[in-house]
Parts: structure tokens; sequence; C-alpha cells
């Protein structure tokens, strides 16, 4: 992950993304591709919504009992071999990775795609200590190669096509190992070839491995990883030494509760009934697969955020990226935007929780939404995005109690939000006074022939791209009055 | 039967002509309908702009206002959606009577009345716009079609991506104004594309940014409420 | 000190965090709703074993069906076919499988290298189950299917479900067959990826082509 530091706020960033045609051209394809899939592979289940219900109970049931099961996973992650260590913040995370690298001697390890060593800056700090990072996963690695960032949960390369990705293949490959073959064309089918040959040797050659994990079974120490490519496999079983950086609220309960989930997150995130490759593993196993498993559990603004009762469900996210994919201002505001590897709606719920408000790009996160809804509406484990944003502009606007790094703060309104403050005061002083509000729309009434075309100042952003709506010459209130003799 | 009406602050102030049809529409199925003057806004600029705290007053006078009414009708299913979701997180069980009395008007007509055919006549091809709290919040459903589909010699068109967000999303139209034009443009060009005359919908604040998007570009598409098509009659079209 | 000192100070930020939570409160306290399916749809035993195949199809696996008798003819034909020479097994596959194919067996054995797989042309396996409803099947490393790694690196995974004990209808009612503490491979059709314009391709690191042999009694 890049430095996220110094990040426009998302206004800024989202208008120059609407003005890249290639860009919005990308996304509305796959974005609109990806929508009608699901709704299909959804449409399968008739018990749909109850299987998402069932789906956020037992994330609830996890999270309000949180410190049980991770006791109770640590206990049986122990037991079948593996050892388990604990990570306050990123900081303590990529000390404890580069440390068991650096254990083995190795100099350097191939990574499953994984949302939570994104977070942390993985990559970057086995750079610093002279480890080098191999993504496997073919978007990860078309975004490794291009020394971009990931712009979508499940798909980080949505952001470009299969032409810029042969360029990146072309230009980029020789320098990370094997070149792309001689000739490389732009049919996918080409192009996860070149990604099969360039990673094969490191694949075969690879002696630690880094992951993170889709579930973590608390009954019996078990860990899920969801892929299609093979990479995952490769990853889990080959190396010797494994190492899986995982959030502590993908704890599920128990083995039978992966019935609701292994149901609902293909289905979800690539529409499909399965993902081609799912593995379960348990500690280590004689003979086969790493011989040293070791699991970093990460806090890093988790507990921050469970101690938000309303905000607390973002920590149900599977991450099976159908927010994103159905979201019209994702789809043209594009990832990056959300300053974050966790882009979209999710994102925009999830970052400044797990960051607090520390700059003008968490404080815009919330309000980078319509509140359409249609988030909601797919996400799998129900949760009410367009509640938790509302949530969320209120501790920016008017602030309020948060938790940050475990400690209750009060959090001051924005300052940049003075002047909306002066003016939705104003607003509110007046809609309570319907005599105001009653001179002030005859005022505008009478004045409605001099009001001009475009707004100066804040009003551009309306008046910029629509007309502005013609003032009647008489408010229903006062038809009313008028026609009614003044009703009740 | 007597019903209250919630005119909403946008339609008072912007729309007046919207508030005029509900009253002709009820009226001409023997409603009587009566208009509180003590109304104003339902709060939910100030909560969906991160002001939960101003909500207060204004909850408490929609509450005043309207807590007498077994019916109250408003010509807005984002106020709707405020009024019958919210107004119980922010007030508690004091709101939650008056909350489940307000109707959306689609609601008011088909589900209490019972009544689809409200005797309208409107000579032009229309396309429907479901907008986002009528359709995810509300779910409204198919009640404003059935109500559309009887009206005479209205021509229903369909309109591509019909459930995605139009872009306005409040006070998202100025904070975010990139994507809220870029989402308007496309919506605006859906519309245009459907060879509809009129944009029909059941939110006017919907309605100022898809019909200002449309002036801008040029089109002669006009934003008109299901309520002005409904309250339309082969004596007076609106 | 594997952060011994984070692990209480996030068990004490987690228990924070729940103040709100009762002190009575048993984590099978909060309700769960478990009245989603068991299975989706009624099916007899054969129709179970069509959307098994139909599945598996649908996501670019190879179907064949035969008897327990037609096998070792069956997976000779499909090995010649494919050309294959060097075909890596599993020490508990039976042997009558192979008992037709003009192919050197390779078995499975802590001293094979991965380049050593690398250069075999085909696995033939059994598996612990096939899930219809997904079109998937799961290996568990037992004796006829081996360890992971030997049905990863080749190119080509011949895989055996024998009808009709080892099919199941459902992810639920295969994870309640299934043994959580060995290491498990749920493979539903060859390896594919999304990841260039969210359109699914076959083909990426896993075996490109997978064959499910379906074989009654």
């Amino acid at each position: 992950m890049k430095t996220q530091l110094g990040m426009p706020a998302f206004p800024e960033a989202a208008g120059r993304s609407t003005r890249d045609l290639r860009l919005r051209a990308n996304l509305r394809h796959a974005t609109g591709l990806i929508r009608e899939r699901r709704a299909a592979a959804v449409a399968e289940l008739a018990d749909w919504e109850r299987l998402r219900a069932a789906a956020a109970a037992v994330k609830d049931r996890t999270l309000r009992h949180l410190d049980h099961y991770l006791l109770r996973l640590e206990e049986r992650v122990t037991a079948a071999g593996g050892t388990v260590h604990w990570a306050a913040d990123a900081e303590e995370a990529n000390r404890i990775v580069t440390g068991l690298v650096r254990a083995t001697g190795e100099r350097e390890v191939v990574k499953v795609k994984s949302m939570a060593t994104q977070e942390i800056g993985l990559n970057e700090a086995l750079a610093r200590a002279g480890i080098r990072a191999y993504e496997t996963d073919l978007a990860e690695l078309i975004v490794q190669l291009a020394d971009d960032t990931p712009s979508h949960l499940l798909v980080p390369a949505v952001h470009r096509n299969r032409g810029e990705i042969r360029d990146i293949f072309r230009e980029r490959m020789g320098h990370w190992g094997r070149p792309a073959p001689k000739g490389l064309g732009d049919r996918p089918a080409e192009l996860a070839e070149a990604a099969r040959l360039h990673l094969r040797e490191k694949f075969l050659r690879a002696k630690v491995a880094v992951s993170g994990a889709n579930f973590m079974v608390a009954e019996t120490g078990t860990l899920v990883v969801v892929e299609s490519e093979g990479n995952g496999r490769m990853c889990l079983t080959l190396p010797e030494t494994l190492i899986s950086v995982v959030g502590i609220e993908k704890t599920v309960p128990t083995w039978q509760d992966l019935e609701i989930y292994l149901q609902l997150l293909p289905r979800s995130s690539t529409a499909e009934r399965m993902n081609p490759y799912t593995s379960l593993w348990t500690g280590t196993t004689e003979g086969d697969g790493p011989r040293h498993f070791h699991l970093v559990l990460l806090d890093n603004g988790r507990t921050d955020t469970l101690a938000d009762q309303v905000g607390r469900q973002a920590l149900r996210c599977i991450r099976c990226s159908a927010c994103l994919n159905v979201c019209p201002v994702y789809e043209r505001a594009g990832g990056h935007a959300y300053g974050s590897p966790y882009p979209g709606p999710i994102g925009a719920i999830l970052t400044p929780q797990l960051r607090g408000l520390a700059s003008p790009l968490e404080e815009s996160l919330p309000f980078a939404s319509t509140l359409c809804g249609a988030c909601y509406e797919v996400c799998p484990v129900a949760i009410d995005i367009p509640e938790v944003l509302l949530h969320l502009r209120a501790r920016v606007a008017e602030g309020g109690e948060a938790t940050l790094r475990g400690t209750r703060t009060v959090i001051r309104p924005a300052r940049r939000h003075t002047l909306e403050r002066t003016v939705m005061d104003a607003a509110a002083w007046a809609l309570d006074r319907p005599g105001v509000l009653r001179r002030g729309q005859r005022l505008a009434a009478r004045t409605r022939r001099l009001h001009p075309r475009r707004l100066p100042g804040p009003g551009r952003a309306w008046t910029e791209s629509r007309e502005l709506p013609e003032v009647p010459p008489e408010s229903f209130r006062d038809w009313w009055a008028r026609t009614r003799g003044g009703g009740r | 039967m007597r019903v209250a009406l919630f005119v909403t602050c946008v339609n008072d102030t912007l729309r007046p002509r919207t508030g005029r049809a509900t009253v002709a529409v009820l009226e001409r199925l023997g409603v009587t309908v009566d208009f509180p003057m003590g109304q104003s806004c339902c709060g939910q600029p100030f909560l969906s702009t991160g002001y939960r705290g101003r909500t207060g007053p204004l909850v408490r006078r929609y509450l005043e206002a309207f807590g007498g009414y077994q019916h109250i009708v408003t010509p807005s299913a984002s106020c709707a959606a405020m009024v019958r979701e919210q107004f119980p997180r922010l007030a508690g069980e004091t709101a939650a009577g008056v909350a489940s009395r307000t109707f959306e008007l689609t609601e008011f007509l088909v589900d209490v009345l019972g009544v689809t055919d409200v005797g309208a006549y409107f000579p032009y091809p229309v396309a429907y716009h479901p907008t986002c709290h009528g359709l995810r919040v509300l779910g409204l459903g198919n009640r404003p079609r059935r109500l559309l589909e009887c009206v005479k010699g209205l021509e229903l068109r369909e309109l591509a991506g019909a459930e995605e967000c139009c872009g306005f999303g409040g006070t998202f139209s100025v904070k975010n104004p990139a994507v809220s034009a870029a989402m308007g443009a496309d919506k605006a060009r859906a519309v245009t594309a459907a060879g509809a005359s009129a944009v029909c919908a059941v939110d006017n604040s919907c309605l100022l940014h898809i019909g200002g998007t449309l002036a801008r570009q040029g089109s002669a598409v006009r934003p008109v409420h299901l309520a002005e098509i409904l309250a339309s009659t082969e004596g007076e079209v609106w | 000190m594997n952060g011994y000192g984070s692990r209480e100070r996030i068990l004490a930020r987690v228990r924070r965090a729940l103040a709100d939570v009762p002190a009575h409160e048993r984590p099978a306290d909060h309700p769960v709703p478990r009245d989603y399916a068991a299975v989706h749809g009624t099916r007899t035993p054969e129709e179970t074993v069509e959307l098994l195949a139909a599945n598996l199809a649908d996501y670019r696996a190879r179907v064949h069906r035969t008897d327990t008798a037609g096998l070792p003819a069956l997976l000779a034909g499909l090995l010649a076919r494919r050309g294959a020479r060097r075909v890596v097994v599993p020490a508990g596959l039976p042997p009558q499988w192979l008992s037709r194919a003009v192919v050197e067996p390779v078995t499975d054995s802590p001293a094979l290298t991965h380049r050593d797989l690398d250069a075999m042309d085909s696995v033939v396996t059994g598996c612990a189950l096939a899930i219809a409803e997904t079109g998937t099947v799961v290996l568990d490393a037992g004796p006829d299917q081996g360890r992971r790694r030997i049905t990863l690196i080749p190119d080509h995974h011949l895989c055996v479900v024998r009808l009709p004990d080892q099919v199941v209808d459902s992810v639920p009612q295969a994870l309640r067959r299934l043994d959580p503490l060995r290491p498990l491979t749920w493979i539903s059709g060859p390896s594919a990826t999304s990841d260039i314009e969210l359109d699914r391709v076959e083909g990426v690191h896993g075996p490109r082509t997978l064959e499910v042999l379906l074989v009654n009694p």
C-alpha cells in the first residue's frame, strides 16, 4: 500500500476520476457485468434472505463475545500446531511478520491477496527489511507490477482494461522475474497464461508465504481462504512456513457456521455458485503443507470500531465487494478516491472507523454517498451502510464520543464544517418558525425575476451542471391560505 | 375520510403545484384534506448532512402538527421514509405511532383507498424514475407503475437503468458536485433516450436535480411529479 | 515475546468495547435464526448426480460417467487422449484404477520435489465427497487423494467420485461430513480468474483441466 497520507479529500479525488473517461468506461463495463450476474446467482437460492439474516446474527453473536471466541481460537490453533501472535496495530503486525520471515533466513515471500496486509502496508515494511514480497493474485500482480494501488476489494486492478494490462505485463514483468512472452496479446486467456508462467518459478521455490483469511473458526482453529486462481493453494501448501495475518473480526464460532458464509460469499463476490478453490486448514499437518504456521491476530482499529454500537456492524463485513459493484458513486469515483484499501460504500464506513477521523479524507468519506441504499440491499451480512453513514456524518458535523486506539475520546466538530454549521443553524431556526419561513418564501417569490442562472460561491456546485429551479410566484402555504381560508 | 397533507418544505417553497395536485387527486376521490399550518420540514436535510441534533425541534413540530390524524399523506417518498424509518430512532416510542400513520401518496392511494385508477388523463409518453427512498426504504414496488398504467392516454416508456440513483442525494449534490453531476448526466441521457416527453417520480427533490440537468443539456423533456399526472384530467392537463 | 503484552491489551480493549453487552449474556443467548434451507429443492439421488454433473460442467470441468468395471478403461482413454506419460498418484489409489492405462505411475512421496511434480503430466485421485448444488469436489488428503500439492502442480487432474455415497446435495450437508482437522481443498471447476474486467477466464495456476469421473458401483 502506498502511503495514504496527504490523500485529497474524496470530492476532489472523485472529481478527477469523473473526468477520466477511460476509467469511467472500464468501471462501467466491469461493474455492469458483475451486477447482473450477481443478481442471477442470488436468485438461485430461495432462502437468500434467511441466509443473510443468519449471517448477520452469527457475526453479531461473535462480535458481542469476541474475547471469548478469540481465546477459544487461540487455544485450538495452538493445539493444532500453530503459533498465535497478537498485533495491536499495523506497526506491531509488520514487526511480528518481519521477525518471523527473518528467522527463516529467507529474503522473499509469496503472498496471497489479503486486505489486512494491504491495510498495514506489509509489503513496504518487508521491503525496508530487505525482504521482497511477491503478490500472486493476478490483479494484485498487475497492481504491483504497475507500481499502482488497488481500487477494488476483489479485483484490485478493475480500473485497468485488458490493453492496459498487456502493456504493464510487457513492460514490467522482466523487472520482477520471468518476462512476458514475446508478442503477448490482450486476450484474457493469454494474459492469464503470462501470469501463470511468470509466477510458477516463484511458487516452486518459495519457502515462506504470507496470507490473510476469509474466516477463522473458533471451535476448531480452522482458517479458510476462498480464491479462484490457485495462487492461494500454491502459497498455502508449498512453502515451509505460512504466516497468516487476519483481522480479529474474521472469527466465526463454529465449523457448521461456515455453511452460511460459503453459500453467501461466492455468489455475492464473483457471482459463482462456488469459487474454484477453497482451502481450509487447521494448524499444521504432518507431511502435508507448511511445517510452521503462524497466525497474527490484528486489531488496528477494530476494537475501536467494536466500541461503537452503531458502527460495530461494519465488522460483519466479509469483503465480498457486492456493495462496490452496485454503487453508482463508486462506479464514477473509482476506488482510489476512497484513499484506502477499502473503497466503495463499505470503505466509506470502515476507513473512518479503523483510522478515526484522522484527516479531511476520513472526514469526507461518510459523505461519499447519496444514501441510495443499493449497498444495504445487496450486502450478504445486512450491514445497514446508510445508517452507519448517517451516524458517522453526525460525528463529523457535530462531534461526539469515539474510541481511538482503545481510549474514549471526545471528537470535536470538524473545523471545515463551520460555515455549513452556521447555514444549517439558520435554516433549522427558520424552518421551526413557519412565519419566518413564509416571509422568506414571499421574498424569494417577489425577487424571482432577479435570480441569476449561475450562482457564485458554494452555490456554484449546483449551477455548474444544473439549472436552478424556478421559484414559483406563490408558495403552497400561501395558496392554501388564500383559497381555503387559512386551514387549521 | 379525512387526511392531513404533509406537503414538505421543498414542495411548499419550490413546487407548490405538486401540493395542489395532491389535494386535487385526494378530493376527487372523496377524501377531505386538511393542511396543518404548523407543519414545516421533516428534518431530513439536517440528519443526512450530519446535524442530527438540529432535527429535534422539527421532529417535535411534525408530531404536534400531525399527531391528531389517522392518516398523514405526503407526495414525497424521501420525506415519508424519513418520518417512518428515522423518527422512531430519533424520538423513540412517542414518534412510532405518527410515523406508522404517515403514507407516501401512492401507498395511500393503493393500500389505504384501494384505488389504482384515479380517473386521470395525460396524453404523453412518460418515463418513470423510481427514486431510491421510495424503492429501497419504503418498498413502494410497483404501486406507482400501477397508478400510471391506469392513466388514460399515458404511454409508459422503459427507462434504462431505472433503479440507479439519479445522483441528487440532498447535500451530496453540492458536497460531491462532480459525481452528482456525472450521475445526473447519465440519468438525464437515459431519460432522453427513453423518448418520453416527461420524466415522472414521486420525489421532487430528485426531479429538481434531473430536471435541472435535462434543462442544462438542452432537453425538452420536463420533470413532472406523479401527483401532477394523476391530477390531470381531460378537462385540465397539469 | 509474540506480542504477549498486546494479547492482554487487545482483549482488554474488546471487553471495554463491549460494555453495552449485559454481563450475564452468554454467546448462545444472542439469537441466530437458522431457518435457511439444509437442501435447496427435492431431488431423487439420480437427479442429484445429474445436478452435480451439470454444475461441474457449467464451470468448465469435463464430466464423465461410468461404473466400477468401466473405470480403468475410461481412465486409460482419457490419459491417452491427453498424451499423458508420467502420472502422479496418491499412495492409496486403488491399483486397478490405472490397470489399463499405458502410463508411468509415480506414487507420491516426500522425496518428490515441487519441480518433480511440475514435470508430471497428470494426477489421478479419488475425493472425500462432492456437492451437487455447487458443482464442487472436496479433497481431504485421504489415502486415495494424497497430499494437497499433488493435485495442485500438475496441469491435468482426474478426480473420481464414487456414486452414490460420495455425493451430497448441499454445502450444509458437506460440512457435516467433513473433518475440520484434515486439510481440505474444495474444487469447483478448473482454476479461473475474474481479475480482467470482472469477466471469468478459466486456467491460471491450478490444474487447467479438471476431469471428474462419476462412477456407479
